[in-house]
């Protein structure tokens, strides 16, 4: 690799970053960093995962990030959709979870009381 | 994984001991580093029994006495004791019915105390084998063990 | 622990603001205030409602209840009313519910703006896939770092003014220029991630969130200091860490970004990672060299330092992870960029873990220079519960027990050190007054009698007469000459022991004996 190889890397990872947003509706982001996890992040992730299958929702994918540093609103999920402020829901449970498919991704209306901020 | 084959997946020089031992104690049962154990990775790094030893010794991850199944290392540090985690380890004991460094007689859990875990923001925290768990509170302790309890 | 049992949205727009929104708020927090209901309701700032020409829009949650056209008379009413005696205010009932509402736009403090460098990636990428961080220019700056020669690398790093940041305060630049002008066939670049201060995960966000932003720092020191093969020394227990890390290393591989010839430029360099095995001591250079050799984690003698004859005796620089997760912003971005952060001294951002009785607990990433109050208050939303601050352990077990008077210091590694305090490793553990000093010291001791190595011996009976004594006194069995003890052996040790594991115990206890002298001898039974 040298570094014409790299910047054309860059370029195709930047035009796949966009693309994986376009192809997809929503992209449901979960903080998979230890705190995270030790909050409960695993079952979070998994009942998103669960739910959007068992739904059929095609358009809709779960990623995984790091840890942003909010360990009080840990499990944090980010969800981002195309032309709208990123939601970003502190403190989710596998509950909060499902309402979240049900309430913001399928019906289209942001549930308030999980939300800690609007991007 | 026989320990031949652990041995094998490291060259056998001395910088790779505390991988080897990571290893050998994993796949030991009993989560710990037997007499045997140690007799291998002597051997294969053509150094002293006793040396080996007294690495091991050295590093609190490794246990020169058997362990049960599930390993539960509630920290103690300065930010989870604020938090509370005191109370925590009295009732893990009075669950348990152990005392720390002890396993219960089911050989289900061993109950151990750990330096700073690095979950302070979501202190008082434990590890159970390598799973972190935080915010804890008796309730929560319970779901846990319970649901250890249920694995076979 | 309080249970908020309602929330108020106030929905906070040009339309409602010109109905009086602004007012009828500051109306609706005193009237709760008032009632006694503040612990059990929060009031909230919401956008746009979605319902125009209605004035005032509040919306009482968990119920879901919309009132319109509020005005600052119909307050105690319906604070009374709805949120004391649960029943609804008809006649303010909305009459049309609107079809879409947006959501709440709470003020939490670690969301706050920060100027995140150390952490920009960390949150926002996914950490398994290296095409997210090359997406945010990474790697990049290993091209702009070939371009420069070695010296110049070093140079740019020696402009920016970087300070390590493992908690002594040493200049970048200059361990590497030792490293560097260093005679050997063979050097070496030590990543220390065997973060293991009580109170600090700053490491572990990066090594979790962003290890390519590692990668490529170590990749930019070894080809500064010569050197060809580099280590990450992680703790055993932080599993997560070696998992992502190892699939990153795995990742560049697969991409030439290590390996031979990286780039093109004639530099080769590879990764290994290495796992602790549990002992605080080893986050000491020269312990952590030790173990890294196969050995018990004893600490050397010094000189000759690891720079001149390290790893295998060979020279070598050992970094903290956030040390070198500045390096490829300080050289993709430029050492003049860098100093615009941060203070003359200590130029940069430093992140900091700030937990304990806060409202939001957490990681901050704040400029040097940040005082007390501002992390605590402006970012970690102030003392949980309303309480009122007591002090706050600074720079983790081995640092200062700070007091009110210390709030409004500017913290950085030089200015603490005029008050006799540390940044250490940026952990601020913070105690509310009903923390107990005693309590909190023995914890603080005993974690050290655990962790002392044995290897010499101010630090293994020092740390064992020392909780002893303050075992003594939580039991309140002590006599009046124990608090003279605890400065006693401390400052033996502090000028005996053999490495800072030992020397720096003094600190927590006498900031403690400073600050709560008083309470502590109240403990003494007459």
């Amino acid at each position: 690799m040298n570094l014409e190889e790299l910047k054309k890397i860059r370029e195709k990872a930047q035009k796949d970053v966009e693309l994986r947003q376009k192809g997809s509706r929503i992209r449901i982001v979960v903080g998979m960093g230890t705190s995270g996890i030790a909050a409960g992040a695993r079952d979070v992730l998994k009942a998103f995962v669960e739910e959007i299958s068992r739904r059929n929702l095609n358009d809709v994918i779960v990623t995984q990030t790091g840890e942003r540093g909010l360990a009080s609103q840990e499990p944090m999920v980010e969800v981002f959709e195309e032309g709208k402020p990123v939601v970003v829901y502190g403190n989710i449970t596998v509950e909060k979870a499902k309402r979240l498919i049900a309430e913001h991704v399928v019906n289209g209306n942001p549930v308030s009381e999980y939300a800690i901020e609007v991007m | 994984m026989d320990k031949e084959a652990i041995l094998k997946k490291f060259k056998p020089t001395l910088d790779n001991i505390l991988y080897i031992l990571h290893d050998l104690q994993d796949e030991n049962p009993q989560h710990y580093l037997s007499k045997d154990d140690i007799k291998v990775c002597a051997d294969y790094l053509n150094i002293p029994y006793s040396y080996t030893h007294s690495v091991a010794s050295f590093y609190t991850m490794f246990s020169m006495k058997p362990r049960g199944r599930n390993i539960i290392r509630l920290c103690d540090s300065p930010p989870c004791h604020l938090m509370g985690s005191k109370s925590l380890l009295d009732y893990l004991q009075r669950t348990l019915k152990v005392t720390t460094g002890e396993t219960t007689k089911d050989g289900i859990f061993t109950l151990e105390l750990t330096s700073c875990l690095g979950a302070c923001g979501v202190a008082p925290a434990m590890m159970v084998n390598n799973e972190m768990f935080g915010n804890l509170t008796p309730e929560k302790v319970d779901t846990i063990l319970d649901k250890r309890r249920k694995e076979l | 622990m309080n249970r908020v049992r309602n929330h108020v949205l106030i929905s906070i727009d040009a339309g409602t603001i010109m109905a009086g929104a602004r007012a009828v708020e500051k109306a609706l927090t005193e009237e709760i205030v008032r009632q006694g209901l503040s612990d059990e309701i929060t009031v909230l700032e919401t956008g746009s409602i979605g319902a125009t020409g209605q004035g005032v829009i509040i919306v009482v949650y968990p119920e879901g209840v919309y009132y319109g056209n509020v005005t600052v008379q119909d307050i105690p009413q319906l604070v009374e009313e709805h949120l004391l005696k649960g029943r609804l205010v008809k006649r303010l009932l909305l009459s049309e519910l609107p079809k879409q509402h947006v959501v709440t736009k709470e003020k939490t403090g670690l969301l706050k703006e920060q100027p995140r460098i150390v952490l920009r990636n960390s949150g926002i990428i996914d950490p398994e896939n290296i095409d997210e961080y090359i997406a945010r220019e990474g790697y990049e700056a290993i091209g702009k770092a070939f371009s420069l020669k070695p010296e110049g690398v070093i140079e740019e790093i020696k402009k920016s003014g970087l300070i390590g940041r493992g908690g002594a305060g040493f200049p970048t630049a200059m361990k590497w220029g030792f490293a560097h002008n260093a005679p050997g066939d063979q050097k070496y670049i030590i990543c220390n991630a065997d973060e293991g201060e009580p109170g600090t995960f700053k490491d572990r966000l990066i090594l979790e969130g962003d290890p390519h932003k590692l990668i490529e720092g170590m990749i930019i020191a070894g080809y500064a200091i010569g050197a060809t093969k580099g280590f990450i020394y992680i703790r055993g227990e932080y599993s997560l860490s070696i998992e992502r890390l190892e699939k990153a290393i795995a990742q560049a591989r697969q991409y030439e970004l290590l390996g031979d010839n990286i780039l093109e430029s004639g530099f080769s360099f590879d990764l290994s990672v290495m796992k602790g095995a549990g002992a605080y001591v080893c986050g000491e250079e020269t312990a952590l060299i030790e173990s890294l050799e196969g050995k018990r984690g004893h600490p050397r003698l010094k000189p000759p330092f690891p720079a001149i004859a390290g790893l295998w005796h060979k020279p070598t620089v050992v970094n903290n992870v956030e040390t070198l997760a500045n390096i490829p912003e300080i050289i993709w971005r430029g050492a003049t960029w860098y100093r615009g952060y941060g203070t003359e001294k200590c130029p940069g951002t430093k992140v900091y873990t700030i937990i304990g009785n806060v409202a939001t607990p957490g990681i901050i990433e704040a400029e040097m220079g940040t005082t007390l109050r501002d992390i605590i208050y402006e970012y970690a939303g102030g003392i949980k519960e309303g309480k009122k601050f007591k002090c706050a352990l600074v720079g983790g077990a081995a640092g200062a027990f700070l007091g009110p008077d210390m709030l409004d210091v500017q913290m950085d590694f030089a200015n603490l050190k005029e008050y006799a305090a540390v940044l250490g490793s940026g952990a601020i553990l913070v105690m509310d007054e009903d923390a107990d000093i005693v309590d909190m010291l023995q914890s603080v001791l005993h974690f050290f009698k655990h962790e002392s190595c044995g290897h010499c011996v101010p630090c293994r009976l020092g740390t064992a007469q020392l909780v002893k004594v303050i075992d003594r006194i939580a039991a309140s069995k002590g006599i009046k000459e124990d608090i003279e003890k605890l400065s006693n052996i401390s400052d033996v040790m502090r000028d005996t022991s053999f490495c800072p594991l030992g020397q720096s115990l003094c600190l927590p206890i006498s900031s403690a004996l400073k600050y709560f002298h008083d309470e502590v001898y109240a403990r003494i039974p007459l």
